[in-house]
């Protein structure tokens, strides 16, 4: 947003739903960090991140369930954007051989594109495979409940949906702070810039347009 | 509470050598259980209570002469006894000393995430370290046998140590020197399995076709061996698993897939790193700006 000349601007998310953002981000870094520790040996210094292994080992599912609420709001706000239409299947398609975002053969992108989309079933499968099979290897509290083969499988079940997890976001982290610049002013600021809607999101941008007239910064 | 004195071959969650320029010069060591000759008395319970200062807490009779009822994180060892009705439609009483098997391919210390809980020494005994334990439970999920126990007063899993401080020291366990019967043995793996085979000998002339040695290769075999009536009925015994392996589940989650997990993560990190360096940034530029205000410009006229 370093460019001032720019005087309008769109907003892309609410106050409430950037704070529970990061809310999801933090937690999922502690998460991250706490459980890859107990996944590999090469990986048990990060639980010196978090106290130590057997504080890793008590905290992690308390983080686990606080990323839980926090993810659950976050799709319940972003859910019904994120349905897979024919534009979206068509431009994932399209997108390698494009040589440009301006391609005609891309169709135009909605509020979220084909791979956000994809992203977000993942990260909502992932969650889900991570938050049944906590439970059931959760020792303090739950595990006496389950048979031992049930807590044998939801081990291999929890790694392997933890590793997705973890794979995705590196994936999102990137493009969102690297790659497509203009991005995390929309989740820190609560704002894009016509421009950036325009060349990314275009039937978002003129959606928004038509709605209703973008609100212009006072500055 | 490591034991210098005794090396260590296996060291749970840890990838490089652990410290082992002492060989074992006697060999791995075994403790040799004759079903047959046990009366149930339960002094190796009481030797084991004492000699490692547990007390469980005082349970109620669930009807049998087994007490406690199981395991315990307070209780080693458990004379499980079991009443047989064998074909002939007599009674046999089994009494199966339960407890840690220390097997030569422990699943438990595959399955622990914490560097140092658990070791295998030498000797063959496979130890809890609970000063590094944290208290996950994998052990649990990784034992073919169902012996660690959580302790609901620290959060620790704790098991038979085969009195490994006792071994070190050139001492038999503390369960052994209490038996009266000689049901209960020690000495080299290979003295253990010489005797058995006498013992097996004379159970089978003595009517016992199917008596034999309990020392299952699914893993790797043990340290602890029984001599069984029916060997080909373990499961008689409170269960004893006919043919004890690490679960599948357990193999495929810490085996071959987790360093190959801990790639594809780096793998993608990397990935990311050179898609940077190659693609570079995705820029809105004065352009998409300029196009995106004539769009404005339009709605707004």
């Amino acid at each position: 947003m370093g460019d001032t000349a720019h005087r309008t601007v769109i907003a892309r998310y609410t106050e409430r739903e950037r704070v529970n953002h990061w809310i999801l981000a933090i937690a999922f870094v502690l998460a991250a960090l706490s459980g890859l520790a107990l996944f590999h040996p090469s990986l048990y210094w990060m639980s010196s991140l978090v106290g130590g292994g057997t504080w890793s080992r008590i905290l992690h599912p308390f983080i686990g369930l606080v990323m839980t609420v926090s993810f659950v709001l976050l799709a319940l706000a972003v859910g019904k954007h994120n349905r897979m239409e024919e534009r979206d299947w068509k431009w994932l398609r399209e997108m390698p051989k494009a040589k440009s975002h301006d391609d005609p053969r891309l169709p135009e992108v909605g509020r979220y594109n084909g791979g956000q989309k994809i992203l977000f079933m993942v990260l909502v499968a992932s969650m889900a495979l991570l938050l049944l099979s906590g439970i059931v290897i959760w020792r303090s509290y739950f595990s006496a409940y389950f048979p031992i083969g049930v807590i044998r499988l939801a081990a291999v079940v929890h790694a392997l949906a933890g590793f997705v997890l973890v794979c995705s976001i590196i994936g999102h982290a990137y493009a969102a702070v690297f790659w497509v610049t203009g991005s995390m002013g929309a989740i820190t600021r609560g704002f894009v810039t016509p421009g950036w809607a325009w060349r990314h999101h275009r039937a978002w941008f003129r959606e928004n347009i038509r709605a209703a007239n973008p609100r212009t910064r006072a500055d | 509470m490591a034991l210098q004195s005794l090396d260590i071959v296996r060291r749970s969650a840890t990838t490089t050598p652990s410290p082992g320029v002492r060989g074992p010069a006697t060999g791995e060591v075994a403790k040799l259980i004759d079903v047959s000759k046990c009366i149930g008395c339960k002094a190796c319970q009481a030797a084991c209570m004492e000699w490692n200062d547990l007390r469980d807490e005082i349970g109620t009779c669930n009807g049998t002469l087994q007490n406690p009822p199981d395991l315990t994180a307070q209780s080693w060892t458990l004379m499980r006894f079991t009443e047989y009705e064998n074909p002939k439609g007599d009674l046999e009483w089994l009494i199966r000393k339960d407890g840690c098997m220390h097997c030569a391919d422990p699943g438990c210390l595959k399955a622990c995430p914490a560097p140092g809980a658990i070791v295998q020494y030498a000797n063959g005994i496979v130890d809890f370290h609970q000063e590094n334990c944290i208290g996950c439970g994998y052990c649990i999920a990784g034992c073919p046998f169902d012996i660690p126990r959580i302790s609901k007063k620290d959060s620790k899993a704790y098991k038979c140590s085969l009195c490994s401080d006792r071994v070190a020291v050139g001492l038999e366990p503390a369960c052994i020197k209490s038996c009266p019967t000689g049901a209960l043995m020690f000495g080299t793996k290979e003295d253990m399995k010489q005797h058995a085979e006498g013992r097996v000998q004379d159970l089978q002339s003595r009517g016992f076709d199917q008596a034999g040695l309990y020392d299952p290769g699914g893993v790797g075999g043990t340290h602890v061996m029984y001599v069984l009536q029916h060997a080909d009925q373990p499961q008689l015994y409170s269960g004893l698993p006919a043919e004890p392996h690490i679960s599948a589940a357990v193999g495929a989650w810490k085996g071959f897939t987790k360093p190959m997990a801990v790639a594809g993560i780096a793998l993608t990190a990397l990935a990311a790193l050179f898609h940077y360096l190659r693609v570079g940034p995705n820029d809105t530029t004065e352009e998409d700006e300029a196009a995106a205000a004539r769009e404005l410009e339009k709605n707004h006229g």
